[in-house]
């Protein structure tokens, strides 16, 4: 690291010593900071013994297989059924092909990779017809090499899953969301090409722990969306021909209220000027076309090192929920865009052509040119370096940023973590109480016998109560016959049996 | 027999053992907690259930089949459980003692009542339905605007509305404390307080206590969810993807495990026939973009709570599908500006689709841990289940008294 802290020293000296030769001819120096020197980021999220460490490439938070077993579906046959089949832990590789169907996972552990042969990918095809193309709510999920298109709703969708991993897929023309993690943990979205979608692009919701990184997404409303979420990054993705560009957004009305930490940074972002084919009513169909970055409500945004040009309304633009169109109004979400932080960006011919609120608020400021950065609505400790670069608006408030780069942080993924295991005895009491306890009470008499009279009947034989639960008969004239309950599996049911047996109360 | 005949008879004979108007002074309260709740080592009771072993993004409890439940009331004792159980069912609670808080909220109709919009005392129509109770414990807003965050402050409204229960705090702490076997009953669940009068927030804690208990997590969905797959029929599956497909979006705010996100939503909902537009939430936040908004309900024993919405419009959930499916603000009256819920689209669902959402939203359906409805009450009054015949039909929208 000595010869980068060398390098960087004397970039240093060479900022200071151009600025001073600016500074003779004019009558004021821009102070010019360099983003290879300087201090670093610390970043938002405090960085526990698992974090991934790692930069660069293609990163890992699903774990390796749990598993070596591998089913392979070919082209003619149905991916749902084999994930119904499988195992947690189980790699499901699908062969070149057309498949028409939807694909739910609500198991762990599955990897669902299609097999590219020569360039020919499993297709999933939704024909118009159905709803979501591959939608999961397990954990450690893998979904890599599929083309998929057609679908009314959206490419691939999570609810809930942690430690997914949504890698090379191209996604074309398929409704509301191309990708579509929401309420989870730990995921990473890379080399994907997605096109032709209505809403956003990549939208990730109300998730934690999210790396975006070397994705290809244009011609939709939004490119990149990052929305009630935290801990984000947004890197080195191609972003071009969409409405708006890269988003971070506190959407008003959802449950999980805020937005903060998220870099955005080495993306290209081009010429984010298509018509905004939003659906009416939907926050995006708010997007002037043109803005190469919006930021609304979210805060701790970092803005770094992008290429952002020929975006026609603005290259950067920061808002709150007051001057957003068509959003409702929240209570308990904080309206305003806190703490942005806009470091060195490379922009060229942005705003040339404005939407007329931005073009009245340059005037407002005696401003003229076309705008890069603008920033309207209250904001408070927010930062810019190299403000002379720009033509900006709203910006006066911003204080120069105390840091200049994000070197030191590569991610904010998790390590892969073993899946839990939830001993025995405790799903045993659990079931005992939530299940159990409804029909019998330790003496009394209520839908089912007293647990004292099970005991006596089953006292050293937990098995015989483990087997009769699973497929109850009728065993007393004065009680209504057992469900089964053999949605619980053999492991819960002895548990179960078992800690029925040593109740005491 | 299936359970639910089984309870009927119950119900049935515990409603006779109340009519006969005895020992009305010998009651015990449990001492166990209910089930679904352990009891800890200090003596109180904790919800455990299988949702314990998962985790939830921010800890909020919304997500996906394998997500926790988020913040929950918990922690009473036993005996204040019970002691609100009595409570719940007594119409001494009323003003003049013709309907509880069950005549409302009654455990054979999903914890409401069956009706359009309720009927307080003296068989008056309130302008809105009566929500379900179950997991209650739950929830952080109260009434259909959203206007309480809290038990206590919601049960306040029922009970002094001069349209549903009619009481005063006067009034129902004199009731109260006139009646020997609540005194002695309070006096058990709340030994270190001073002075023997029953206090109005030691009534309202017993209420949330046992309001609290009314727990529906092992429904078909709930197997389902935990990874027993053969829970649910190919049709019931079909109708899961549907809900939560990004097609329909029911899931978005219907969110499980609890199938409800909390939040407000407007989505334009129709009136009922000759009812006027109700402004919901408009008022609980003095803002007009929230105006017909209305608290996201759950959809737990969605099916034991007809007729739906907050005025009772529709009497099926094949109605309230087809009304989702029916196109963005289709209903909304000629000349009414509302700033309709982004997720409220026009999804053009197949009939066949809108079948299998219907074919789901049954799976939602557990009243195992229905608690037991008391064989007498301290008060000697009869346990109160059903809600006064309608008398009169009013016209007034008076949302701010009404549930």
């Amino acid at each position: 690291m000595k010869v980068g802290k060398i390098v960087g020293l004397i970039l240093i000296l060479a900022a200071f010593a151009a600025g001073l030769m600016i500074g003779k001819g004019g009558t004021s120096a821009p102070v010019i900071t360099s983003g290879s020197g300087g201090a670093t980021y610390s970043g938002g999220f405090s960085a526990k013994d698992n974090t991934l460490t790692l930069s660069g490439n293609s990163k890992s938070v699903a774990g390796p297989p749990q598993t070596d077993v591998v089913v392979v579906v070919k082209d003619g046959e149905s991916i749902q059924q084999a994930v119904q089949n499988a195992q947690p832990g189980t790699t499901i590789q699908v062969m070149p092909g057309t498949y028409r169907e939807t694909v739910f996972i609500d198991k762990d552990g599955i990897r669902l990779m299609g097999v590219i042969e020569e360039g020919r990918r499993a297709v999933l095809d939704g024909e118009d017809k159905l709803n979501d193309a591959i939608l999961f709510s397990g954990n450690n999920i893998v979904v890599e090499n599929f083309t998929i298109t057609r679908y009314k709703g959206n490419g691939i969708m999570s609810q809930a899953g942690n430690n997914w991993e949504i890698r090379n897929n191209l996604i074309i023309d398929t409704g509301i969301y191309g990708i579509f993690p929401q309420l989870g943990q730990n995921g990473v979205i890379e080399y994907n090409v997605v096109s032709g979608i209505e809403d956003a692009a990549i939208y990730v919701g109300m998730s934690d722990n999210v790396h975006v990184a070397y994705n290809d997404v244009f011609d939709s409303v939004a490119g990149i969306e990052i929305e009630n979420s935290r801990h984000a990054i947004v890197e080195a993705n191609r972003v071009y021909n969409n409405t708006g560009g890269i988003l971070a957004f506190i959407t008003p009305g959802l449950p999980i209220k805020t937005t903060f930490d998220v870099i955005i940074r080495n993306n290209f972002i081009l010429a984010n000027n298509h018509a905004n084919f939003g659906a009416p009513g939907s926050t995006v169909a708010g997007i002037p076309a043109g803005t190469g970055i919006l930021v609304m409500a979210a805060d701790d945004v970092v803005i770094e090192g992008n290429i952002i040009r020929d975006n026609k309304n603005a290259g950067i633009l920061v808002t709150d929920h007051g001057h957003a169109a068509n959003v409702t109004v929240d209570p308990e979400s904080d309206p305003n865009s806190d703490r942005i932080k806009i470091l060195n960006n490379t922009m060229l011919n942005n705003g040339y052509d404005p939407i007329p609120e931005i073009k009245a608020y340059l005037l407002t400021e005696l401003k003229t040119g076309n705008p890069d950065i603008v920033s309207i609505g209250p904001t408070t400790d927010s930062c810019i370096i190299n403000r002379h670069q720009y033509v900006t608006a709203g910006v006066d408030n911003f204080a120069e940023c105390d840091f200049t780069n994000t070197h030191s942080i590569g991610n904010y993924l998790l390590a892969p973590v073993p899946p839990r295991e939830i001993k025995a005895e405790d799903k045993g009491k659990i079931a005992y109480l939530g299940i159990c306890a409804g029909c019998h009470t330790y003496t009394g008499r209520m839908i089912g016998p007293p647990v004292q009279v099970i005991q006596a009947l089953y006292m050293d034989n937990p098995q015989g109560i483990a087997d009769f639960i699973a497929s109850p008969t009728k065993k007393r004239d004065d009680y209504p016959e057992m469900p089964p309950q053999n949605y619980l599996d053999a492991e819960t049911r002895l548990a179960v049996a078992k800690y029925m047996l040593g109740v005491k109360k | 027999m299936t359970a639910r005949a089984c309870k009927r008879v119950f119900t049935a004979l515990v409603l006779w053992a109340g009519a006969v108007n005895a020992w009305s002074t010998d009651i015990v309260l449990r001492d166990n907690c209910p089930p679904s709740f352990e009891t800890t080592a200090a003596g109180i009771c904790t919800l455990r259930t299988l949702y314990d072993d998962y985790d939830s993004v921010q800890g909020a409890g919304l997500g996906g089949t394998q997500t926790a439940l988020g913040q929950h009331r918990d922690g009473f004792t036993p005996q204040q459980i019970d002691l609100g159980r009595y409570l719940f069912f007594d119409p001494v609670l009323s003003r003049d003692g013709s309907i509880a808080c069950a005549s409302c909220h009654n455990p054979e109709r999903g914890f409401s009542d069956s009706l359009p919009r309720s009927v307080g005392i003296g068989g008056q129509e309130v302008a809105r339905a009566a929500p379900t109770l179950w997991n209650v414990a739950f929830l952080n807003k109260f009434f259909w605007d959203a206007r309480a965050s809290t038990l206590e402050e919601q049960m306040q409204g029922p009970l002094f509305a001069p349209d549903e229960m009619g009481n005063t705090p006067d009034g129902l702490l004199a009731t109260l404390n006139g009646i020997p076997a609540y005194q002695s009953l309070f006096q058990q669940v709340y030994p270190q307080r001073q002075g023997e009068r029953i206090l109005l927030d030691e009534v309202y804690q017993s209420l949330d206590a046992f309001q609290t208990s009314l727990i529906s997590l092992n429904s078909r969905y709930d197997r389902y969810a935990h990874g027993y797959h053969a829970a649910l029929s190919e049709h019931e599956v079909e109708g899961l993807n549907v809900f939560r497909s990004f097609v329909a979006r029911c899931a978005e705010c219907h969110t499980p495990p609890l199938f409800t996100n909390q939040q407000v939503a407007v989505i334009g909902a129709p009136e009922p026939e000759g009812r006027p537009i109700d402004i919901g939430a408009e008022k609980t936040y003095n803002a007009p973009r929230l105006k017909a908004g209305f608290k996201v309900p759950t959809l737990r024993n969605i099916e034991r709570t007809a007729p739906y919405m907050h005025s009772g419009k529709f009497d099926n959930l094949h109605a309230i599908a087809e009304f989702y499916n029916g196109g963005r603000g289709h209903a909304v009256p000629k000349g009414i500006d509302l700033q309709l819920h982004w997720h409220i689209s026009s999804p053009n669902l197949s009939d066949y689709e809108l079948d299998r959402l219907v074919d789901f939203l049954g799976t939602l359906t557990d009243e195992s841990l229905t608690p037991q409805i008391p064989q007498q009450l301290p008060s000697g009054s009869t346990p109160m289940v059903q809600p006064p015949t309608r008398q009169i039909v009013t016209t007034h929208m008076n949302p701010g008294e009404s549930s």
